[in-house]
């Protein structure tokens, strides 16, 4: 399958991503690991007219702690995450959701800023970018700006960036005694999007009171949901048994998943509410290390 | 619209003229005549297109070759001198880790960049590491046991040096 005309542009800078994307207008499409842009391309499913490469702009590979934030740059790949010792000691969530996704020479590719910015609730990352409350900073016409994530995803593949923004950086919370995250997604086999999945972060004060509690979920909405109903019950309590028992019933109630290849409605939701409570049980475990 | 790119495949410098849209596996396989580079689902699933885009895995179906400008490539080809064989063709001769041979350039690829990055696998982390490679015939067992003998081999001759 080869995809239908398009003209390339290689950008050298954010700058020039952008120029080159106020020249083109709508009919431009920005592409860093192109690993779910391509695919959609293949099967005409998408047929931008101009694609802009920003893969080979210098500097967006980063992953570094700064004040209270991890902060990571958008072109990061995912084999970086993965191999990164940062992350591996700090932010399990990260290596649970990331050897999960696609396979290891997809992850050579594919990169963290693009697996947000596509704006699929069956990508991974989002809600991990939920749980952890992330702030997502955009570079557009104007300079820069910041996204808090609960006002970036828009619609399918919808997200807040204008069509000359380029997602230059994540920034999460940096990791502090008490805090705690993790992911698991169900996949009919290995590599496929989530058939459901659960990110759970929370942050516990010296007594083992919740103070702040993130729960998103993967590919059971037509946009990356957060379990608002779970959070408002768990934030500001110590969470017991009961409470998770309680959450998971919520999460999968909560859900809107459809039916389709991968299972049925009603497996979904019960997938969803096992993962939840399974999630929960599992940061709060990281958290009390 | 056409782009002039300069690649490195297997060594040697190579200038072209490329469509926008030419993806990297049929610019290998048609441009260079490096068939050994397979083409499977064509959808980044199978893994049998596998190049290492320097010294990367990568699967060549899902990459334009308009961006694989100034990159160093590595086909099957490239892996080991005319004649001789790299330890992980020979690995896959001696434990039976090909029936049909489809997917094996692609495995062997795959494998190079695994053993690069943790040169002594558990038997859980090659099937991991190859989690992105499919074979309809061998069920996999040997091509564990063709990873394992290569990392072993490559081991000793690294030793040796």
């Amino acid at each position: 399958m080869i995809p239908a005309n398009f003209t390339y542009h290689k950008a050298t800078s954010v700058k020039d991503a952008i120029a080159l994307s106020q020249t083109h207008g709508e009919e431009a499409k920005y592409m860093s690991g192109g690993h779910s842009l391509l695919p959609m391309m293949k099967l005409r499913f998408a047929t931008p007219e101009h694609i802009i490469d920003i893969s080979k702009i210098e500097g967006l590979s980063y992953i570094k702690e700064e004040g209270d934030l991890l902060k990571i740059g958008a072109l990061t790949t995912q084999t970086e995450m993965e191999h990164s010792a940062l992350i591996r000691e700090n932010y399990p969530i990260f290596s649970d959701a990331i050897k999960l996704t696609a396979d290891p020479s997809v992850r050579n590719v594919g990169t963290i800023g693009g697996n947000i910015a596509h704006g699929d609730a069956a990508n991974d990352q989002p809600a991990l970018m939920l749980a952890m409350r992330a702030t997502v900073i955009a570079e557009g016409t104007d300079g820069q700006k910041s996204i808090p994530i609960d006002e970036f995803f828009h619609g399918f593949y919808m997200t807040a960036l204008e069509p000359s923004d380029v997602l230059v950086e994540i920034q999460v919370p940096k990791t502090k005694k008490g805090s705690g995250g993790a992911y698991h997604k169900v996949e009919r086999k290995v590599g496929d999007y989530a058939t459901a999945g659960v990110a759970v972060h929370v942050e516990l004060d010296d007594s083992g009171v919740c103070r702040e509690i993130g729960i998103g979920l993967t590919n059971v909405s037509a946009v990356p949901m957060r379990l608002d109903r779970g959070e408002e019950l768990l934030r500001g309590k110590k969470i017991t048994d009961d409470l998770i028992e309680q959450v998971g019933t919520m999460a999968g109630e909560d859900c809107e998943p459809s039916s389709d290849l991968r299972g049925s409605e009603a497996y979904k939701r019960s997938i969803v509410n096992t993962i939840t409570k399974r999630m929960l049980n599992k940061a709060l475990e990281r958290a009390q290390q | 619209m056409k782009h002039e790119i300069t690649v490195t495949i297997n060594g040697e410098s190579v200038t072209a003229e490329v469509d926008s849209r030419l993806l990297l596996v049929h610019f290998i396989r048609e441009n260079l005549d490096l068939t050994g580079t397979h083409i499977g689902c064509d959808t980044s699933n199978c893994g049998a297109c596998t190049i290492l885009l320097d010294g990367k895995s990568v699967k060549s179906c899902t990459y334009l070759a308009v961006r694989a400008d100034g990159a160093e490539i590595t086909t099957i080809e490239g892996v080991a001198a005319e004649g001789t064989n790299h330890p992980l063709q020979q690995a896959f001769h001696d434990q039976h880790g090909l029936h049909c041979g489809f997917c094996t350039p692609g495995m062997i690829m795959r494998s190079l960049d695994l053993l690069k990055n943790n040169p002594d696998p558990s038997e859980e982390e090659i099937r991991w590491g190859i989690s992105g490679n499919l074979c309809r015939c061998t069920g996999y067992n040997n091509i564990v046991k063709s990873v394992q003998q290569a990392a072993k081999e490559m081991q000793n001759q690294s030793e040796t040096v």
